[in-house]
């Protein structure tokens, strides 16, 4: 593997992708599960728990899509249009997201209304990121530097169950986060969402992986054919780990264990996506060498990542720990 | 859905509704930012809890603006992927660092730090608190700064070359960072940021005077707000005609335009004061000219020739109608911000300025003043820069995604219904948010006086505001 420029920043971008993932999959799944709680005060206390955080998580999707313009422009420029309509609508759904924090706070009446938003935006936020990881599974058309496909490309079932996939396991990751802060009957229904999503998002996960390799032969030799084929015997090996850790975490009733195995399956399933891909971006269309943007960019930029990812990494993970332990729902948040 | 219009001129009025909507929560979130490190140092310093009590008022407010700010701005980041797909491939590796580094140094930093300012007080204690506070306020001018680089690099590229594909390859970053432009546009963007929240904190604060002249608070906030008017209008004065000279060097056809001259000057032009432009006859229609004006304010010689938009290439004028008038708009309401600078100095020499009702009453009326004026500005500077996005060298009409007019007409639909609902409700609630009473002690605490009645519930960004600002009345 050369270790260039474009290379440690295919490094850098698919970092702040799975930074995002699983930061944004748990606040995205505690709207998710919004229906389970119909309690005003259940959901007070869920949304208090992401609060402090949610920006800060949410705003690795602006690095994702930001840094993708910046050292890899074709890729941004092609991918984009080609998944233009999920791309609207996970925007549009993050809107509704994130003004539900305060507005839901700012009327009695209307409140309720912000809290189907809240739910419904999280929904379509997730299940349209899952359509995007499906929609580049299968390939984008390019010709010329342009995306060259036509308007509902992305639309397969394939990609629906990706969509399908991606929700189920958000709505995990936001169950096993709510088992961990916070306490009483809540935690308990949170206990029992988490056995059952994460049953669905193992089978989600088994389901995407058998169907990814019929897609495109270059996947199949990836995962049968010598040496790769190593991985196909790990990754699912560490899967397992991680499925008896969530297991045996919901059932003695720990608290942090279940969320940090849910992460796992995620960082799995997201480095398994890696080593389909490599050393392709855009699978089938783009390497990462061919799409990465002149060296006085790359290196510019890098200067500044070196330096600036671990500090902010450094105050993030001070934030988190600021807002540590149980949320108490007499206090609110302070 | 494409309204008979063409799939370029669907995603322009996207591109330009999406950013209007953006920019006006940030002009807002900067300035609240800065008074909020402000109002927390004096409570910090001087002990006085007025100063406390205002801090956690304006916080609920900045809390709310804030994330209409966020949600709205990660529409724009992918927005140029989308719609203005060619223009991200030629321009992103100049574009895009810029705005990496806006993420790295400035989003985060606002966005790590914000759960601490608006919740962490108690947790944190005074001094972390104050260096939260102060982090976001940093951060929101950080990324005014990128954000405005990429933006002048935009209208003054510098500091490239282009390659065979046709990309912008950056040769010079300081060269591009600091292109002829950006000095400029960068001090005139943050100073009407500063501007738009002294009149809106000005409208709140003369607000509660009319009510109740003796309330403590809106005294304070009014004297801060007014203090702003009369101290930066000038500057901003200042600084906007030094950004027209920078302009009328580096993009004269824009200069044109904003005047409203079609024809070149050999002999020195006039200022037009009021007109109508003609595009089809290239005229003034019922023109108010002061003779040599315009040239002694952009050329400060009263006979120095000017050039007019026929001087341009057919294929390289912007329209005049847009720039003409969001440019009388601004500057009109820039005087009236001077003249409502001056008054309150007056006033407040003859010791008036709290008791003045018509004062008052006009400072209410300035309230949106900055919003228009902010607004204004950034369709005079951008539609003058039509019709190129990158100055000179990439057009509009080359710059949009291979995307279909029906595509971008439904989704320009989706969004115009959204931002008006979400938007339109976000701004009821800041409205409710400005009628509380800036008091907040045991008569008129938030979640047992008016406010409760008013149907409101405290938020997340208001529980501290309940435990600290009237801890001993539960
Ligand atoms: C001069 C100031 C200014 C200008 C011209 C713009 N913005 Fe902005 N933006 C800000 C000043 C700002 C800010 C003050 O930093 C905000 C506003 C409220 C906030 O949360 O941060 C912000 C938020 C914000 C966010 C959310 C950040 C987060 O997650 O915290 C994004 C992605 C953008 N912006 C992107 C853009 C793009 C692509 C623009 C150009 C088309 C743009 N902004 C114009
Ligand atoms: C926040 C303040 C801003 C406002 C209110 C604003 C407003 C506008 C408007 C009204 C147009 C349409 C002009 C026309 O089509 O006739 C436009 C075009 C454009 N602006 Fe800005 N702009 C702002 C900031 C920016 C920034 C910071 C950037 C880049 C970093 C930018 C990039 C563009 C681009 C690429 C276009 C071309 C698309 C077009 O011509 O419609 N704008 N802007
Ligand atoms: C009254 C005196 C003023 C003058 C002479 C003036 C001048 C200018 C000029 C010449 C431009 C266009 C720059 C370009 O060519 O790109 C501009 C843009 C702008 N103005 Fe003003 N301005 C004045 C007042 C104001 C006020 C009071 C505000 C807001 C509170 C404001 C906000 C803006 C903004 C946001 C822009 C667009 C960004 C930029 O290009 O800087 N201006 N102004």
């Amino acid at each position: 593997m050369p270790i260039d420029l474009p290379t440690i920043w295919a490094a850098i971008i698919a970092f702040a992708v799975l930074a995002y993932v699983v930061l944004d999959g748990f606040d995205l799944g505690v709207g998710i599960l919004f229906p389970f709680f119909p309690e005003r005060r259940d959901r007070d206390v869920m949304t208090n728990s992401i609060a402090p955080v949610w920006d800060g998580n949410e705003t690795w999707l602006v690095l994702g899509g930001g840094g993708l313009m910046a050292v890899f422009p074709v890729v941004y420029a092609t991918v984009l249009p080609a998944l233009y309509m999920p791309i609207i609508a996970m925007l549009l759904g993050l809107i509704f997201r994130g003004v539900a924090f305060e507005f839901r706070w700012r009327t009695a009446r209307g409140s309720s209304w912000w809290d189907i938003g809240f739910c419904l935006g999280s929904l379509v936020a997730a299940f349209t990121q899952g359509i995007a990881v499906g929609a580049l599974v299968q390939g984008i058309e390019i010709a010329d530097r342009a995306y060259a496909g036509g308007w509902w490309d992305w639309l397969t079932p394939f990609s629906l169950v990706t969509g399908l996939a991606v929700t189920v396991g958000y709505a995990l990751l936001g169950a096993t986060w709510l088992n961990l802060k916070t306490s009483g009957d809540l935690q308990a229904r949170a206990r029992r969402l988490s056995m059952v999503a994460g049953a669905a998002t193992l089978v989600l996960i088994g389901v995407v992986s058998l169907w990814s390799p019929f897609i495109d032969q270059v996947y199949f030799e990836r995962w049968f054919g010598w040496p790769t084929a190593f991985f196909s015997v790990f990754v699912p090996l560490l899967l397992a780990v991680c499925a008896i850790g969530l297991w045996h975490g919901l059932t003695t009733d720990k608290h942090l264990q279940p969320f940090l195995a849910a992460l796992g399956l995620f960082v799995l399933s997201f480095v398994g996506l890696g080593i389909s891909f490599y050393p392709y971006i855009v699978p089938g269309a783009l390497t990462i060498e061919d799409a990465a943007a002149p060296d006085s960019s790359l290196a510019f930029l890098l200067v500044g990542a070196a330096v600036l990812v671990p500090v902010i990494l450094a105050y993030t993970g001070y934030a988190y720990w600021v807002f540590r332990g149980k949320v108490d729902p007499g206090e609110g948040y302070h | 859905m494409d309204f008979g219009l063409t799939a370029e001129m669907l995603a322009r009025i996207q591109f330009a509704f999406t950013v209007s909507f953006h920019f006006i929560f940030p002009a807002f979130s900067i300035g609240t930012a800065s008074f909020l490190a402000v109002l927390n140092a004096l409570w910090l310093w001087k002990r006085d809890e007025a100063y406390l009590q205002l801090f956690e008022y304006w916080k609920t407010i900045f809390a709310v603006t804030f994330g209409m700010g966020v949600v709205s701005g990660i529409v724009m980041s992918y927005q140029f992927g989308t719609n203005w797909s060619v223009f991200s491939d030629r321009a992103g590796a100049v574009i895009g660092p810029l705005m990496g580094y806006e993420v790295l140094t400035a989003f985060f930093l606002e966005a790590g730090f914000l759960g601490i300012a608006l919740f962490g007080r108690k947790r944190v204690g005074d001094t972390l608190h104050m260096v939260a506070v102060a982090a976001v306020a940093v951060g929101t001018l950080i990324s005014a700064t990128w954000i405005t680089s990429a933006n002048s690099w935009m209208h003054t590229p510098a500091g490239f070359s282009i390659g065979a594909d046709g990309t912008f390859i950056p040769e010079d970053w300081w060269a591009i960072i600091f292109n002829p432009s950006f000095p400029y546009r960068l001090t005139h963007t943050v100073l009407a940021a500063f501007l738009t929240t002294a009149f809106a904190v000005g409208a709140v604060g003369a607000w509660h005077l009319l009510k109740s002249s003796s309330n403590r608070q809106a005294r304070i906030m009014f004297s801060m707000a007014m203090w702003m008017a009369a101290l930066v209008t000038p500057i901003q004065i200042f600084v906007g005609d030094q950004h027209g000279l920078n302009t009328l060097e580096y993009q004269p056809a824009k200069i044109a335009a904003m005047e409203g001259h079609y024809e070149s000057h050999p002999e020195g032009a006039p200022l037009v004061l009021f007109g109508l432009p003609n595009e089809a006859e290239q005229r003034m229609d019922l023109a108010i000219e002061i003779p040599k004006l315009g040239s002694l304010i952009l050329k400060h010689d009263p006979n120095a020739p000017l050039e007019g938009l026929d001087a341009f290439p057919a294929d390289g004028r912007p329209p005049v109608l847009v720039p003409f008038f969001a440019f009388r708009i601004m500057v009109g309401l820039g005087l009236l911000m001077l003249a409502i600078g001056l008054w309150s100095l007056f006033e407040r020499w003859r010791k008036t300025i709290y008791t003045n009702a018509w004062l008052h009453r006009a400072a209410v009326t300035m309230g949106p003043s900055g919003f228009v004026a902010v607004l204004a500005g950034w369709y005079t500077t951008e539609v003058g820069r039509q019709p190129y996005t990158v100055y000179g060298l990439m057009r509009t009409a080359e710059s949009l995604s291979p995307v279909d007019a029906p595509a971008v007409g439904a989704s320009l639909m989706a969004f115009v219904i959204v931002y008006f609902l979400v938007f339109g409700a976000g701004v009821f609630y800041l409205f409710r948010l400005f009628r509380r009473p800036p008091v907040l002690n045991e008569d008129h605490e938030l979640d047992r006086g008016p406010h409760r009645s008013a149907g409101i519930n405290p938020g997340p960004a208001q529980e501290d505001t309940i435990r600290e600002g009237a801890g001993h009345a539960d």
